[in-house]
């Protein structure tokens, strides 16, 4: 099972953990990130249909290159005060490095590839280089 | 269609431009740039801008046909 989302509201981290949990014998491992807002608000502006399919083609790219047996990822937008959950990525093999080097993978090219910007009370949060040299190591 | 401070510095979210010729996205850009100060300061550096034709990322010399949807915005900060 393999299911991008993007959403206004918060997500719950049990119940997407335990969907992977539930997908079969042959789940070992499930690797599980949230990326929480820290030191200021945010406001989270995104483009719908691109963000849905982006976020869809990471979840089939990783796919191709490990042998997951599911990877979920949820991306919130709007307003979202310090401490919130803003971003949730999980995946689920049967042995643990797959799991955990999708999930970084994942995260990695999200920073490059999902049409967000993040607005910070003091202006819109600039995109870093070290991003996309993060990215490009995969 | 416009995102972030691209969209700001525009005044406008969506907006319709009619193509009797072919353009690239870079001439395309060029054209939008002339229709108000706005879209001038917008649109000035194009280093600091993305451009996406149906959903897709496109580099500056890609070609869209009468009809697609173009988004200009900048480099995107998803993720955490």
């Amino acid at each position: 099972m393999f299911t991008a989302s993007v959403s206004g509201n918060p997500f719950n981290l049990a119940t997407e953990h335990a969907r992977l949990a539930a997908l079969g014998a042959d789940v070992g491992a499930i690797v599980s990130f949230v990326g929480q807002v820290r030191d200021t608000p945010l406001e989270l502006e995104h483009y719908p249909a691109m963000a849905q399919q982006q976020l869809q083609a990471l979840l089939e790219e990783a796919r191709t290159r490990w042998p997951l047996k599911g990877a979920t990822i949820v991306h919130r937008y709007g307003l979202l005060q310090v401490g919130e959950p803003i971003v949730l990525v999980l995946t689920a093999s049967s042995h643990r490095a797959a799991a955990f080097e999708a999930a970084e993978y994942l995260m990695d090219w999200l920073k490059t590839k999902a049409p967000f910007w993040k607005k910070a009370p003091d202006g819109w949060v600039d995109a870093k280089t070290t991003d996309e040299a993060a990215a490009a190591r995969w | 269609m416009y995102f972030a401070w691209v969209r700001e510095r525009i005044g406008l979210s969506t907006e319709d431009i009619d193509l009797e010729a072919p353009l690239s996205l870079s001439a395309l850009a060029d054209r939008l740039a002339a229709r108000s100060d706005g879209h001038a300061l917008a649109l000035a550096d194009r280093s600091r801008v993305r451009a996406a034709v149906n959903q897709q990322f496109e580099i500056w010399d890609f070609v869209p046909k009468n009809g697609d949807e173009i988004a200009l915005f900048p480099p995107v900060t998803g993720g955490y």
